[in-house]
């Protein structure tokens, strides 16, 4: 009885996948960095509503379990045996993944990479989801909102490899100098290697070495919430500060406790809606050269860099004022 | 024998408090009665799933899968706590107790019943239940402000100075300590480890036993599943991953044999209480992300070597005691 029902479901899920991929004339694949994570999932919820826009389109969105190149490359693989048009991917690595991205490419398939890079060889366009200049920026600007100009700040990051994280620390090194934060005193970075429990105790570790510490800078996700969860439980809240980039949803709590004043993060739903429009220019275009103009719907349109680069605007700063609006989206 | 063991446990010890000094030295913040709560605070999960895996170690198992185990179990009792909020704070930990003793069961029955060997069945059982975080919670976290009061400070409840999380690491403790070294079931699973078929005819019930030190296991790893999420105020899809290796770390550098039949409570929770100082100390003194994964894994590999050339005299020992023993009876 019951595995006649499976399979009679299995059937019509069959019907409807068949169906589904018919009715669609163009297929975009968005391959993020591993499922299970709020912030893609947001972006595919943006590269859906831009599917829906376009019209014909249809949005395929798959990744690995766990955070790994392996993973992505044998998804991808998969994405090239179905012939899909094209790929968006955020990298777990930006040159493991060149070998694959290029085997796309040379069977007609568009590949681009948004939020996290792919090497150049392996691409035809990178989206920023903020310049590392603006990332970086946005929360030096929240450590003096929330402290002054003047303490001592220390970074708490997500591994020594990660990409983006890299360059994010290596812009605010650049602009500590400047008059705005010179006051601002950089005095450790520490790798909490995306796990709670070595993000929490790196953070009692600085708060220990550093007893003058005033903000925890943490640009990840993982890292921002051990952190804060830290700083609240060695009675720290007000006397030290976590800031950093991280999901509305998810950090509410630590804004309405206190250990966080403020934190950043660009709209993921926008960055999946502008990816999903820059894949659909790719198919258009055939190709792209620096320079280009790419439309994306309510977004405006993307001009190219000399590195075939472009990005979205300055992440947006999420508060006590407005977190609680934006906790229930993502 | 038991001098050889007792010997080493007060070396580990030795060597736990000499870290701790080294470290009080380097960083004086880090010997403060607070720090010192705090380091006993975030060894006690570590402590109680070192002790999960020594059972299994002991009966010349592994389980790989007490890590996913915790994090599956403690995903779906936050889920559980955040859709009921008002029930009282222990049925989490009970909760916890109940799913974690189902896989441990699971694991014993393909172990004990079907004879795969434990390395195959826990290394697929990991990622089933990793996988089943993702099925239960479709990828979504369960973060501090859902959780539901109780949930989170009950753990952190200081009694005598230290937090419930120690105590229930003491707890954990004492209980192996009482079951391995004071019942029945506790001394025979030394003999099924040193020597299973001779056990067996001996009329040691080994399939039995098998099955219920992977319950013991289960269950234990399940508890952690509550402490877990508790202190780190976060249930997601990779929570504790890769946690069960420094299980079975802590197990080695305790003095626990990876072939069985040799080993102490005692010198699993030293090991734990060693390799977990270490996790804390490293960052407090200064020590770079990269040289913190090399010195763990040459202390690891230190500890190793130390048991291969203590044991030896020991094993001799055992086996003629244990042969003349059974010539008595």
């Amino acid at each position: 009885m019951k595995l006649k029902h499976l399979l009679s479901m299995a059937a019509i899920a069959g019907l409807m996948a068949t169906s589904a991929a018919m009715a669609a004339d163009v297929r975009i694949a968005m391959v993020p960095k591993s499922l299970g994570n709020a912030f893609f999932e947001a972006a595919r919820d943006g590269g859906n509503e831009a599917a829906k826009e376009i019209g014909g389109v249809e949005l395929i969105f798959n990744a690995p379990a766990v955070v790994t190149a392996e993973g992505q490359i044998e998804v991808i693989n998969a994405l090239i045996a179905q012939r899909v048009d094209a790929i968006a991917i955020s990298s777990n690595d930006p040159d493991a993944l060149v070998p694959v991205a290029k085997k796309a490419m040379k069977r007609g398939i568009k590949v681009l990479s948004f939020d996290s890079a792919i090497a150049p060889e392996g691409r035809m366009l990178h989206m920023h989801p903020a310049t590392a200049a603006g990332a970086a920026k946005a929360q030096l600007e929240m450590a003096v909102d929330a402290i002054g100009p003047e303490g001592e700040i220390a970074i708490l990051s997500e591994t020594p490899q990660s990409t983006n994280q890299n360059e994010w620390i290596e812009e605010m090194k650049k602009l500590l100098p400047s008059d705005e934060f010179s006051k601002l005193k950089l005095v450790d970075v520490a790798y909490g290697m995306g796990q709670s429990d070595k993000s929490y105790r790196e953070t009692i570790a600085l708060l220990r070495r550093y007893p003058d510490l005033k903000v925890i800078i943490a640009p990840s996700t993982v890292a921002i919430s051990a952190a804060a969860k830290a700083v609240e439980d060695q009675d720290m809240v007000g006397k030290v500060y976590v800031t950093g980039l991280g999901l509305p949803s998810e950090l509410a709590g630590y804004v309405h406790t206190g250990s966080i004043k403020s934190f950043a993060i660009w709209n993921p739903i926008d960055l999946g809606y502008s990816a999903t429009y820059l894949a659909y220019d790719l198919i258009q275009k055939e190709e792209v050269q620096a320079g280009d103009e790419l439309e994306a719907g309510r977004m405006g349109s993307f001009k190219l860099d000399d590195k075939l680069e472009t990005s979205l605007p300055q992440p947006f700063v999420y508060d006590a004022s407005n977190v609680d609006k934006y906790s229930k989206i993502f | 024998m038991v001098k050889a063991l007792k010997s080493r446990e007060a070396l580990l010890a030795a060597s736990w408090i000499a870290l701790i000094v080294i470290a009080g030295i380097v960083t004086p913040n880090f010997v403060t009665v607070q720090a010192l709560r705090d380091l006993l605070t975030d060894l006690s999960i570590l402590m109680v799933l070192a002790l999960a895996q020594m059972i299994v170690i002991l009966i010349r198992g592994i389980d790989l899968s007490v890590a996913a185990n915790l994090a599956f179990t403690g995903m779906m009792v936050a889920l559980i706590a955040v859709a009921n909020p008002g029930l009282p704070t222990i049925v989490w930990p009970v909760l916890c107790i109940i799913i974690g003793t189902f896989i441990g069961m699971f694991n014993g029955l393909l172990v004990a019943e079907l004879k795969i060997p434990p390395i195959v069945v826990t290394l697929g059982t990991m990622s089933v239940w990793r996988g089943m975080i993702f099925v239960v919670s479709g990828g979504a976290w369960v973060v501090q402000h859902q959780f539901p009061e109780g949930y989170l400070s009950v753990p952190r409840t200081p009694i005598l100075g230290l937090t419930l999380f120690f105590w229930i690491g003491l707890i954990v403790t004492f209980g192996m300590w009482l079951m391995t070294t004071q019942t029945r079931f506790g001394r025979e699973l030394y003999g099924m480890g040193g020597n299973p078929r001779a056990a067996e005819y001996a009329g040691v019930r080994v399939k039995h036993h098998e099955f219920w030190v992977y319950t013991i296991t289960g269950a234990l790893s399940g508890l952690c599943g509550w402490l877990w999420t508790s202190r780190y105020a976060m249930a997601n899809t990779d929570v504790a991953l890769g946690f069960e290796l420094q299980t079975v770390a802590a197990c080695v550098i305790g003095g626990v044999a990876i072939s069985g039949g040799a080993g102490t409570i005692i010198g699993a929770v030293f090991g734990a209480l060693f390799l977990g100082t270490l996790y804390n100390i490293l960052p407090v003194i200064g020590v770079s992300q990269f040289w913190q994964q090399a010195l763990s894994g040459a202390i690891i590999l230190i500890a190793v070597y130390f048991n291969m050339i203590s044991r030896k005299p020991p094993v001799r020992r055992i086996l003629p005691q244990a042969a003349s023993q059974g010539v008595q009876e």
